[in-house]
């Protein structure tokens, strides 16, 4: 990686954070989403679009992106920084994630020019707004049985089956797709291809799916006889488990090439501790009840250790035990803190816990209630917690299948 | 404000060739076999093996070269522990190596003369931190009498019985001193051996009646010393506690990969894959806090950031090690309860970890303290 040198990173540490207070949205007056994977409403989206296509024009999305594509072509660590201050700054999320972070990554690092030509603009701007079609009903976790069918037929590939937990499904314009092209491949693997699909073509719908918290944001996608270009497909036939799988690894951020951009409300331990101020238990301030101490202090251990683990990471010597530990290991530790965080933040509230978004009297409008319904994608989506560990079982200590 | 503060993570040259060495050297030295021999010997360890240690020159890697030490500070005895730890190669260093650090950070300089080069080059010292078993009884009614000699008693005195010196804590006239005692002052019946958990340990109560200390410590620097030397044993422990439990890990994966039952390898069961992956994530975090701890510590009084992470590292190191161990018997079924498994020597050595320098419960109550209020 170029080193990038530290004086010119502070300057422009100053210039965005100012940037991002200057421009910073008021409250429009609905509740914004907290994660990608939130976004439901045609008021949320024509927001959540013109923020984005804002920080882009300011220069601060897909900094490390090639020029020609619509980025900046700069060093990543501009990126990070950027990132650092939207995140400081509180300002909404760059919602167009799928795009951004995953099928971006992979457009940029594997596809041909002509489909970096034709698609990544459109990510950083947000005219495009990407979905992923991988789940299905009936295949989660187990994502390589797949059985959504692809099959050509002259210039097309007709598909058929559907898809679920399809986030930004019915505002999407393009979808990473995996579908079967072969049925009958010994390994169930090697009959799966990888598709850049359109989602306006004939024979795709969308069906949105209310969500635990109540709102909307993702849909179950129905494919029926949808004839898509063959030139959608990426890479060859068959490869399209192989292909599925870097895309995980950009989702589970072991991979960099991400644009950038928040994609989540972030919640820390510092913003949970802040926001203590007027709870009491048994009449005292709750930061006084020794118990809730003891919590909070395992909290902060919890959180310090991720991020000592971070600073860790990157000094070669002190990883030689179990080489991809730390990395594997990330999602899984930071997405189970999180949620744990925010159901004991709830905890902390008395009787107040009982309310949710929409009463007056919720704390904080409800934060911590939603933001704990809504840490389970993280700990579901993208491969779920307990098969996050059925991975690091395998890869890191060797165990059988 | 910020919860989380420093997350300062450095690792020297220095660290890392010590590392090497040490990692080397405990695996070639101390296999399983040589640990078991020691379990009933009287000192608990072998003299030839600790000579070499010494000749290492691993009793004067904190000391500095005044003394005859490397120079190089505590945060280079940190992968040595570690990697003590990882073999269950218990010798006085641990203690000598505290003894060395609370003298020289009490800054008596004729004391520091007089003892630290002997230290430096082998001799044992050790401190005698408890009358009791609280070690959030910081109380010390051992006295100096008039005629300066010392009567009093102390327990869990760790190495008491291969030690030369004693480093005493007493008062004389209420006030804390240190006083440095020649063990060969002392009847052979006041250093009374305590049967230990960890059988790879030793440790005594001693009886001081009328004893003549070699030398007083009474500086002005002594009191910052006796609160700053229980943090860096925390974090010795924890340093130690670390690499015992990726050895018991190991232990327990390599068996999961071997045992079957039902026609499939153990280890493919999910009730005992997912608590190995939580054992070492666990063993991850434990390590980072070691490291950032070690990163941290100077010759100087410990700053907040320092007890903070010196505090950490023992109370994830320790409890981390207490569930690996006690997972280790567990999934070793029958075999785990035997007294050939090597899990009952890890789950010995964790209760011992645990109860030194205060356990979890003790870090995280002063923790709360140090973050909230
Ligand atoms: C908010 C949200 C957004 C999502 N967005 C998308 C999207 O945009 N595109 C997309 O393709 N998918 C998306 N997903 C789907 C997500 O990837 C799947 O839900 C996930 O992979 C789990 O699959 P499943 O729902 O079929 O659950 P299942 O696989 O049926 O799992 C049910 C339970 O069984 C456990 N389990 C399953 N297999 C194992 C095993 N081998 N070992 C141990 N435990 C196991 C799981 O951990 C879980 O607890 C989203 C999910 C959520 C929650």
């Amino acid at each position: 990686m170029s080193t990038v040198d530290s004086t010119e990173l502070e300057a422009f540490r100053q210039d965005v954070a100012a940037w991002m207070r200057d421009n910073k949205p008021a409250d429009p007056g609905f509740l914004l989403p907290q994660s990608f994977m939130e976004v439901g409403s045609e008021q949320q989206l024509d927001f959540l679009r013109e923020w984005q296509h804002k920080v882009w024009s300011a220069g601060y999305l897909g900094m490390a992106w090639p020029k020609e594509f619509g980025g900046g072509g700069v060093a990543a660590a501009f990126q990070s920084v950027a990132d650092q201050e939207m995140a400081r700054a509180g300002v909404p999320i760059c919602f167009n994630v799928i795009g951004l972070g995953w099928a971006g990554p992979l457009i940029l690092h594997r596809g041909t020019e002509e489909e970096k030509a034709r698609y990544l603009k459109g990510i950083l701007t947000a005219e495009d707004i990407w979905c992923q079609g991988f789940s299905e009903p009936d295949h989660g976790s187990d994502l390589g049985n797949a059985q959504t069918r692809a099959v050509r037929d002259g210039d097309d590939f007709v598909v058929n089956g559907s898809k679920i937990w399809t986030t930004m499904g019915n505002f999407a314009r393009y979808m990473i797709l995996l579908a079967r092209t072969n049925p009958d491949t010994p390994r169930k693997y090697d009959g799966l291809s990888f598709f850049l699909s359109p989602m306006d073509v004939p024979g795709i719908e969308t069906r949105p799916i209310r969500k635990i918290t109540g709102e909307y944001g993702f849909t179950e996608t129905f494919f029926t006889d949808a004839r898509i270009p063959a030139d959608c497909l990426m890479g060859e036939e068959g490869e399209g488990w192989k292909i599925a799988m870097q895309t995980l690894q950009y989702e589970r951020g072991a991979e960099a090439g991400a644009a950038g951009g928040l994609a989540f409300v972030r919640t820390t331990i510092d913003d949970m501790i802040n926001e203590l101020d007027g709870l009491t238990r048994d009449g005292e301030p709750v930061l006084q009840d020794a118990q809730v101490r003891d919590e909070l202090v395992q909290l902060i251990m919890a959180e310090k250790a991720i991020s000592l683990g971070d600073r860790r990471n990157r000094i070669n010597a002190l990883n030689t035990d179990y080489p991809f530990s730390l990395a594997l290991s990330r999602k899984l530790r930071w997405t189970e803190h999180t949620r744990h965080m925010r159901q004991f933040a709830i905890g902390l509230q008395g009787a107040a816990g009982s309310l949710y978004v929409g009463d007056n009297q919720a704390r904080q409008g409800g934060f911590w209630q939603r933001a704990y319904f809504n840490s389970f994608s993280a700990t579901i989506g993208g491969g779920t917690s307990q098969v996050q560990a059925n991975i690091i079982a395998e890869h890191v200590l060797g165990l059988p299948k | 404000m910020s919860y989380i503060g420093n997350t300062d993570m450095s690792f020297g040259e220095e660290q890392a060739m010590l590392l090497d060495v040490a990692n080397q050297f405990c695996r070639e030295q101390s296999p399983v076999s040589t640990v078991r021999a020691q379990l009933d010997s009287d000192t608990g360890f072998d003299a030839d093996l600790w000579q070499q240690m010494v000749e290492l020159g691993w009793c004067g890697i904190s000391l500095p070269e005044a003394y005859g030490g490397a120079g190089l500070g505590m945060s280079a005895v940190v992968p040595v522990l570690e990697s003590m730890g990882r073999s269950l190669l218990a010798t006085p260093l641990l203690s000598t190596t505290l003894a060395a650090q609370l003298l020289l950070r009490s800054a008596d300089s004729s004391a520091c003369e007089t003892f630290l080069p002997a230290i430096a080059s082998g001799e044992v010292a050790t401190v005698a931190w408890l009358e009791n078993p609280d070690w959030g009884d910081t109380e010390i009614t051992s006295v100096i009498d008039d005629s300066g000699l010392l009567h009093g008693a102390k327990v869990h005195v760790a190495d008491a019985a291969v030690a030369r010196w004693l480093l005493v804590p007493a008062r004389r006239e209420g006030q804390v001193v240190l006083a440095v005692v020649e063990t060969s002052e002392l009847a052979p019946e006041a250093i009374v051996p305590h049967t230990l958990i960890d059988e790879t340990r030793r440790a005594a109560t001693v009886h001081f009646d009328a004893i003549k200390p070699l030398t007083l410590v009474a500086t002005e620097a002594l009191a910052q010393s006796m609160g700053d030397v229980p943090l860096l044993g925390a974090l010795l422990v924890a340093a130690e506690a670390t690499g015992t439990s990726a050895a018991c890990l190991d232990t327990t994966v390599e068996y999961l990969k071997t045992r079957k039952q039902f026609g499939k390898l153990i280890g493919s069961y999910q009730a005992l894959k997912h608590p190995c992956v939580d054992i070492l994530n666990n063993l991850e975090s434990s390590r980072s806090f070691v490291y950032h701890a070690a990163s941290l510590i100077t010759d100087g009084p410990l700053e907040h950031d320092a007890e903070v992470a010196c505090r950490m590292a023992k109370a994830q190191a320790t409890d981390t090690l207490l569930h690996a161990s006690d997972r280790a018997v567990q999934f070793h079924g029958g075999m785990g309860f035997t007294y050939e498994c090597d899990a009952q020597l890890y789950i010995r050595r964790a209760q011992w970890s645990r109860q030194q320098f205060g356990d979890a419960l003790h870090h995280r109550k002063r923790l709360a303290a140090l973050l909230l209020d």
